[in-house]
């Protein structure tokens, strides 16, 4: 057998797939939190830790969270980046996200930075080097999904 | 009493962008009749299949394992599919060496392929990984999610963009010898520099291609031994362990896992060590075969599994202590993953490379006097880990002494 093949020799196809994913309890009550401009963070009384995003259970003492607490609105940047590579159906890049831990919480979470002057990369990036200081600032109108905050930096 | 366990045969492809001469199942029977061919076997004497195939969303069919069985010989054998993310190849040997250790089967075939670049959307795919509630909505994928890391990792240690340019640097050089790697080429430091940004600090060279291709490794018993390989690499020691879910969990005081530094790592290279009898890496270890998608992951993982102190592999790097020639330990003769990375085989690729040097039948990247080869896998972000060590003895491991 012999046939000569070239790249664009191909058969296209194009999927589309639709979900309803099913809140649940825990993410449930977080995104409800987001609507009365609340992040709500699962706590363990055995281990102590308040977790974010929340959990049914401590992963640590394999007890349940018994409680809900509110997590601080202001938080320390522990992981960022500026995107400026984006893909469809997020933000315009360059766009910088981050992993903050808010206050009173053991763990972070991820959400955009804004407000950021992202014409002189190296400058941006020490302006949200770990370590920094954000607050979570909500948009006007909640809907009950992560995008209802984003972070902006604590002058 | 455990069997012991060695490499037959290995067969990887060239690996390119596109292979438009095949598809993806029979790009996968490429590798099944090289690597029986290269061990003088027939379909028959393999008693059972590992198919290693990762996110089947990169190309869009679901479950390919099964339109592959005829086509690599699996019809009448049992056949076992492993899949975890970019450690699924070492994943798959981990699976193969337990089924004939284990005394299940005699002989195993681990194989796999990858046609990650037959669609435009691959970090679309990559965004699905996260957490559909709570992530999804931001621009996370691989390439962000390591360049999260990198921010803390490389503040903590005070290591610049151009020290992580050496890995690039190094790798697409060992590259130039090895025909099967994707990237290769005599660059510089400022090549690196120079290169668009992706995701700061990353840019276009500090990241991986996106590559196609196949890749299989045998594996027997002692009898298989005896009648198919005179010079096997025994698999001496394997490690590998699970971390969390949540990336938010591993950048916290609180922290079972550092995120930063990957000390998963630390688990899975503690056992295998414990089961290879490894003490001193840099003394027992020639060859060292990284999954390092991003030029900082090579780097972390040749700290952790303890070749040099934490903060100081880049560093070393400029003084030639990972070079392929007349370095201390040569680090991804083959380039590594930075050069070719077909994400379902990659793992296995590490593997083939590495127990390639102890067999002696490394070819133009072939390192003298190899008696021990590690290779390492990493999958989801930093969700699974594991390593693999390959001697020119069987080393019985503690459990069976």
């Amino acid at each position: 057998m012999s046939r000569a093949t070239n790249p664009t020799d191909v058969i296209r196809s194009e999927v589309t797939l639709r979900y309803d994913y099913s809140v649940g309890e825990v993410a449930g009550t977080f995104l409800d939190g987001l609507r009365s401009k609340k992040i709500l963070a699962s706590k363990c009384s055995m281990s102590g830790l308040a977790y974010l995003p929340p959990r049914a259970y401590c992963e640590r003492t394999f007890e349940k969270c018994d409680s809900w607490v509110e997590a601080g609105l202001e938080g320390t940047i522990e992981a960022s980046t500026i995107v400026v590579r984006g893909f469809e159906g997020k933000r315009q890049p360059p766009v910088p996200i981050a992993f903050v831990r808010l206050d009173g919480v053991d763990s972070a979470i991820a959400n955009y930075i804004d407000d950021v002057d992202c014409s002189d990369l190296e400058a941006a990036m020490q302006a949200i080097a770990p370590g920094r200081r954000v607050r979570v600032e909500f948009v006007g109108e909640p809907e009950g999904r992560i995008t209802d905050f984003s972070f902006v930096l604590v002058d | 009493m455990a069997e012991t366990v060695g490499v037959i045969s290995t067969y990887q492809t060239d690996y390119r962008s596109q292979h438009p001469d095949v598809t993806f199942v029979e790009q996968a029977q490429q590798a099944a009749v090289g690597a029986l061919h290269a061990g003088n076997m027939r379909p028959d004497d393999v008693d059972a299949v590992v198919f290693s195939l990762a996110p089947t969303n990169f190309m869009g069919v679901a479950d390919a394992d099964r339109w592959a069985i005829d086509y690599i010989f699996g019809a009448g054998k049992p056949m076992f599919r492993v899949h975890t993310g970019g450690a699924t190849g070492g994943s798959a040997v981990h699976a193969a060496y337990s089924l004939v250790r284990a005394g299940t089967f005699r002989i195993v075939m681990v194989i796999g392929a990858e046609r990650i670049a037959e669609t435009p959307d691959a970090q679309a795919v990559l965004n699905t990984i996260f957490d559909l509630f709570y992530e999804r909505d931001m621009p996370l994928s691989t390439n962000t999610s390591v360049a999260l890391q990198a921010s803390a990792y490389m503040q903590r240690h005070g290591i610049t963009q151009e020290d992580l340019a050496q890995a690039v640097v190094r790798q697409r050089w060992n590259a130039l010898r090895h025909p099967q790697a994707h990237l290769k080429g005599e660059i510089t430091v400022g090549d690196v520099m120079a290169s668009p940004m992706i995701s700061y600090p990353l840019k276009l060279y500090d990241i991986c291609p996106r590559s196609s291709g196949s890749a299989a490794m045998i594996v027997g018993n002692v009898e298989a031994l005896d009648s198919f390989q005179s010079r096997p690499a025994f698999l001496n020691g394997i490690g590998s362990v699970t971390g969390t879910y949540w990336v938010g969990d591993r950048l916290s005081p609180t922290a079972d896992i550092d995120y930063a530094e990957m000390s998963l790592t630390d688990f899975s290279g503690a056992a295998c060590f414990r089961r290879a009898d490894i003490k001193d890496p840099v003394k027992e270890i020639q060859v060292v075969e990284l999954y390092d998608p991003y030029s900082l992951v090579g780097y972390v993982q040749l700290e952790r599994l303890g070749f040099c102190p934490r903060g100081k592999a880049a560093r070393l790097d400029s003084e030639g202590f990972w070079d392929l020639d007349g370095g201390q330990v040569a680090v991804n003769p083959s380039g590594g993953t930075l050069c070719s990375n077909p994400i379902a085989i990659t793992g296995l690729a590490r593997c083939i490379d590495a127990a390639n040097q102890v067999m002696g039948t490394a070819g133009g990247i072939q390192v003298h006097g190899v008696r021990n080869a590690l290779a390492t896998a990493v999958g989801g972000i930093s969700q699974f880990h594991n390593v693999t060590i390959f001697g020119e003895d069987h080393v019985p491991d503690r459990e069976e002494v």
